[in-house]
């Protein structure tokens, strides 16, 4: 270990300003004992094709498409996992079906974007920002309602993403942080770390004095409740994947009693243009990992599902009908997962909008006949309990007229 | 010691001071006051940080010397620069030169066989997340060389060429034009790829980097359009019928820009337009223009018409198109502005270096020169404006401390942990290049761990020739070196 003294010498004592104890540590350490609500979003990075997770096998116009990936109807060979005899789930998605016929699974089918583009980029900066068609959004949905909704709450562990880089959804001014993983989010050498915590502090820099300020709070915090093995509660098994692990550690910061409330975790490589495959194949290996990763935290989570909603999301959909090489290109209207203990599963939601050449948007896509917001708003109103003027500042300009009554 | 005392004057240079606008919420674009303007040291470093991968000890001594004009113009001309040194330190990567072809065959095909040999051996009972077991053969071996040669060169150039300016473009043009090596073949053609298709270009016509890249093995397999064929094209197999996938990120990210002014009838068009445009990855074939597969009907393209009964041509006219429309010359000066100068591009400039653009006709030695010799790019507002990307963070700390690297895989992980994995940025879009991805609570903490790692000698094949061990990590782990 390096001499915190020697660092202190040598690291230019004009640096060196007063020490600050964390007010929030003790706060926080009070309100560990009533639970918290978490909402858990996951982003679909690269637009799922939603025809084939969510499959509505009731529409023979899916099926006309579609001739080579679709998904075969229920009670065939690989068919679909049927639902409520119209909508099916990808048969790889065995893991969600236990979550439905509990009812803590709900979907929403033909949501998405108002914003009509089909820019990877642009649909996910608009669905993270929360604000379509407005790109001069500085900050994202997630960190505008934990500012809303918490303006004296500085502990940065209120918002965690589970990923290198900070995502949209959770940039802005309240605090909030991305990690690889909680276990290697430390300084071990205790001595670089106390210096290294008095010149960012004395820094004048402010977005790297403030990033600097939040992760070192976060690891006091971590340091003092977590420990550093963790194994997942009633067996469940999470996939050796990158998603998976991601999702293992929400779950152990949500066990850990650290003040979470809103989580994020993105689930990659859904863009599939080529062999996009049917039951088997491209898409089938990317719903396998993405349905056992969720379906182990929920069954990690065990009772905390009661206060806990997963949430997931992608930029927009793919096009009706499969390209000249079997895969699909960029569309519109797409699914969103909603599970809880607290949802109103067991239920498709959402006026589906037919698949027919006339019914699609723009002749091609899947319509969008949800704004993705009314699911966002209502996820915060209801199970988050965020007030109408928090609502208000997190979706700007926007009123959800509507409401799904997810909840 | 000297180098200790290099280091320390170096970075007490830059100061703890306030950095430019950047991100921050100052707000009102300040005029230029030439009270505040910097010492010429000042001036030199922060052109050494913009136009290199980090200064080295005695580095803004010796461009002193020369004069910084003159250094800026030698790094326009890269081809003028001896540099003997990295090609001894890069001959030991024997992937480096050979082409897709032999890629395919003498690396890939080998490593695939085996691959799948031992997959039926496995059986089903398989767990397919499971790493395979077993020692590692040659075949694998050999594999695994044709991406990490990539890595190590691109960590050893960033480090020790003397030709940075080229460097930092190819790392910019790559970005720009990405391809993601995690693609399935993708990774065999990756070389060839910034070899042939991005390096000679860089500091030359924007058109024929276009064209080189539209040709490109890995561009054709990376974004699908190797399959695209006319609706009715009676071809063999699987394609018939377009795939939109190239056409779209054509516009939208290589040239027009997402708000070019573009409709979805217009992508279309260009996909129809690059029917045909293909190879073959089994072969790892160059690039093959496949006429039955080609779509000969009329194409409006951005209010173009080119005519029926066309092949090969169809797709040059396109890609003449849209080099030449003003969204493509806005679109490169925005993202170069951003790239050089500030996170909030001034638009003054970026209309000014545009024009260079359309000017030259994406002559891109001229548009640099003019972005150079901008007093935005001197400016108070551009200092210490920028956050490094990994990269930037971590090639820039081994230059500062004189850093010998033997092997640069460690560094490469450490880069995969930061984000930033060199060849594998999955989405089209290329690394984002500015202080709001790359800030975050866990980077930081990524830097700082590095930081005191690199001073203690404890990476792999890395050694640092310094004895004040906790200098050299407070410094690289400070808010300061996280600016250039």
């Amino acid at each position: 270990m390096l001499s915190r003294r020697v660092f202190i010498k040598s690291g230019a004592a004009a640096m060196i300003a007063v020490g600050f104890a964390p007010s929030f540590l003790a706060r926080a350490a009070a309100a560990a004992g009533s639970r918290k609500k978490l909402l858990i979003a996951i982003f679909q990075r690269g637009a799922v094709d939603g025809l084939n997770m969510v499959v509505p096998h009731g529409e023979s116009e899916y099926y006309r498409a579609r001739p080579t990936i679709a998904i075969a109807k229920p009670g065939t060979t690989d068919g679909a996992l049927d639902l409520d005899g119209f909508f099916g789930l990808h048969p790889r998605m065995a893991p969600f079906k236990p979550l439905w016929d509990r009812g803590d699974l709900a979907i929403v089918h033909a949501t998405g974007s108002p914003d009509t583009t089909r820019s990877h980029f642009d649909a996910q900066d608009y669905m993270e920002s929360a604000t379509p068609g407005i790109k001069s959004t500085h900050d994202g949905w997630l960190n505008r309602y934990l500012a809303a909704s918490g303006l004296m709450d500085r502990n940065p562990l209120r918002g965690v993403a589970l990923t290198q880089q900070m995502p949209r959804s959770l940039q802005g001014a309240a605090p909030a942080l991305a990690m690889g993983s909680a276990g290697e989010f430390t300084v071990a050498d205790m001595g670089a770390r106390a210096s290294f915590e008095e010149i960012y502090d004395a820094a004048k820099d402010r977005t790297l004095h403030g990033t600097a300020a939040e992760a070192f709070d976060a690891m006091k915090m971590l340091a003092k409740n977590t420990t550093s093995a963790y194994s997942p509660s009633n067996g469940a098994q999470y996939p050796r994947t990158p998603f998976g692990q991601a999702l293992q550690e929400i779950a152990r910061l949500a066990k850990s009693e650290v003040g979470l409330e809103v989580a994020f975790a993105e689930s990659t490589q859904w863009d599939h243009h080529v062999n996009e495959g049917s039951s088997q194949g491209q898409i089938a290996n990317r719903l396998d990992d993405f349905s056992r990763g969720v379906a182990a935290l929920a069954h990690d989570l065990g009772d905390r599902m009661a206060d806990t909603v997963i949430l997931t999301m992608s930029e927009f959909g793919r096009a009706v009908a499969e390209n000249g090489s079997r895969g699909t290109d960029h569309g519109h209207g797409n699914a969103m997962f909603v599970i809880g203990g607290g949802v109103k599963g067991h239920q498709v939601y959402g006026k589906w909008p037919g698949l027919g050449v006339d019914e699609r948007f723009e002749g091609r896509d899947l319509a969008v006949t949800t704004d993705f917001r009314v699911v966002f708003n209502e996820v915060l109103g209801k199970h988050l309990a965020a007030k109408p003027e928090a609502l208000a500042k997190v979706f700007p300009g926007f009123s959800a007229t509507s409401n799904l009554k997810l909840f | 010691m000297f180098r200790t005392l290099a280091l320390v004057l170096l970075l007490a240079g830059l100061g703890n001071r306030e950095p430019g606008t950047g991100n921050e919420s100052q707000t009102g674009s300040r005029i230029p006051d030439p009270g505040s303007r910097q010492a010429p040291d000042d001036q030199i470093l922060h052109v050494l940080n913009r136009l290199t991968y980090g200064p080295r000890p005695g580095d803004v001594e010796r461009v002193r010397a020369m004069g910084m004009q003159k250094w800026i113009e030698t790094q326009l001309t890269p081809s003028g620069i001896d540099d003997r040194t990295i090609e001894a330190r890069l001959a030991r990567l024997e992937t480096l030169t050979l082409d897709s072809q032999t890629i395919q065959r003498d690396y890939a095909a080998p490593a695939m066989l085996e691959r799948r040999q031992r997959k039926a051996a496995a059986g089903q009972n398989a767990d397919a997340d499971a790493p395979m077991r077993g020692p590692v053969s040659e075949a694998i071996k050999k594999d695994r060389a044709v991406l990490t040669d990539l890595e190590e060169a691109k960590l050893l150039r960033a480090v020790y060429s003397e030709r940075q300016l080229e460097e930092v473009l190819v790392d910019f043009w790559f970005n720009h034009f990405n391809v993601f090596a995690g693609k399935g073949a993708t990774r065999n053609y990756v070389s060839e790829y910034e070899r042939d298709a991005i390096r000679p270009y860089v500091l030359g016509n924007f058109r024929q980097m276009l064209g080189a890249t539209a040709k490109s093995p890995a561009m054709l397999f990376y974004l699908d359009n190797w399959l695209s064929s006319a609706a009715n094209a009676r071809a063999r197999g699987r394609s018939n019928g377009i795939n939109e996938n190239y056409a779209r990120e054509l516009l939208e990210l290589h040239t027009l820009g997402v708000d070019g002014g573009y409709t979805q009838q217009d992508i279309v068009n260009i996909a129809r337009a690059f029917t045909g445009w293909s190879m073959q990855p089994r072969q790892g074939s160059g690039f093959m223009f496949l006429a039955p597969r080609h779509d000969r009907g009329e194409k409006i393209v951005l209010g173009h018409t080119i005519k029926a009964g066309g092949g090969l041509d169809d797709g040059e006219r396109v890609l003449d198109i849209v080099a030449a429309h003003p969204s493509t010359a806005k679109h490169i000066a925005t993202k170069l502005v951003v790239r050089f100068v500030n996170d909030n591009p001034p638009a003054a400039l970026v209309d000014r270096v545009a024009r260079r653009f359309t000017a030259t006709n994406g002559d891109l030695r001229e548009v640099m020169k003019a972005l150079l010799s901008s007093p935005e790019f001197l400016s108070a507002d551009a200092y210490r404006a920028k956050v490094k990307t990994p990269i930037e963070f971590v090639a820039s700390a081994l230059r500062a401390t004189g850093a010998d690297v033997r092997t640069a895989l460690p560094l490469a992980r450490t880069l995969k942990d930061m984000g930033m994995q060199p060849y594998f940025c999955q989405p089209p879009t290329g690394y984002d290049e500015t202080a709001t991805t790359w800030v975050s609570a866990g980077a930081l903490v990524s830097r700082m761990n590095f930081a005191v790692d690199l001073s203690k000698n404890a990476i792999r094949g890395v050694r640092v020739p310094l004895k004040e061990e906790e200098t050299v990590a407070l410094k690289i782990g400070s808010p300061e070196f996280q600016r250039q």
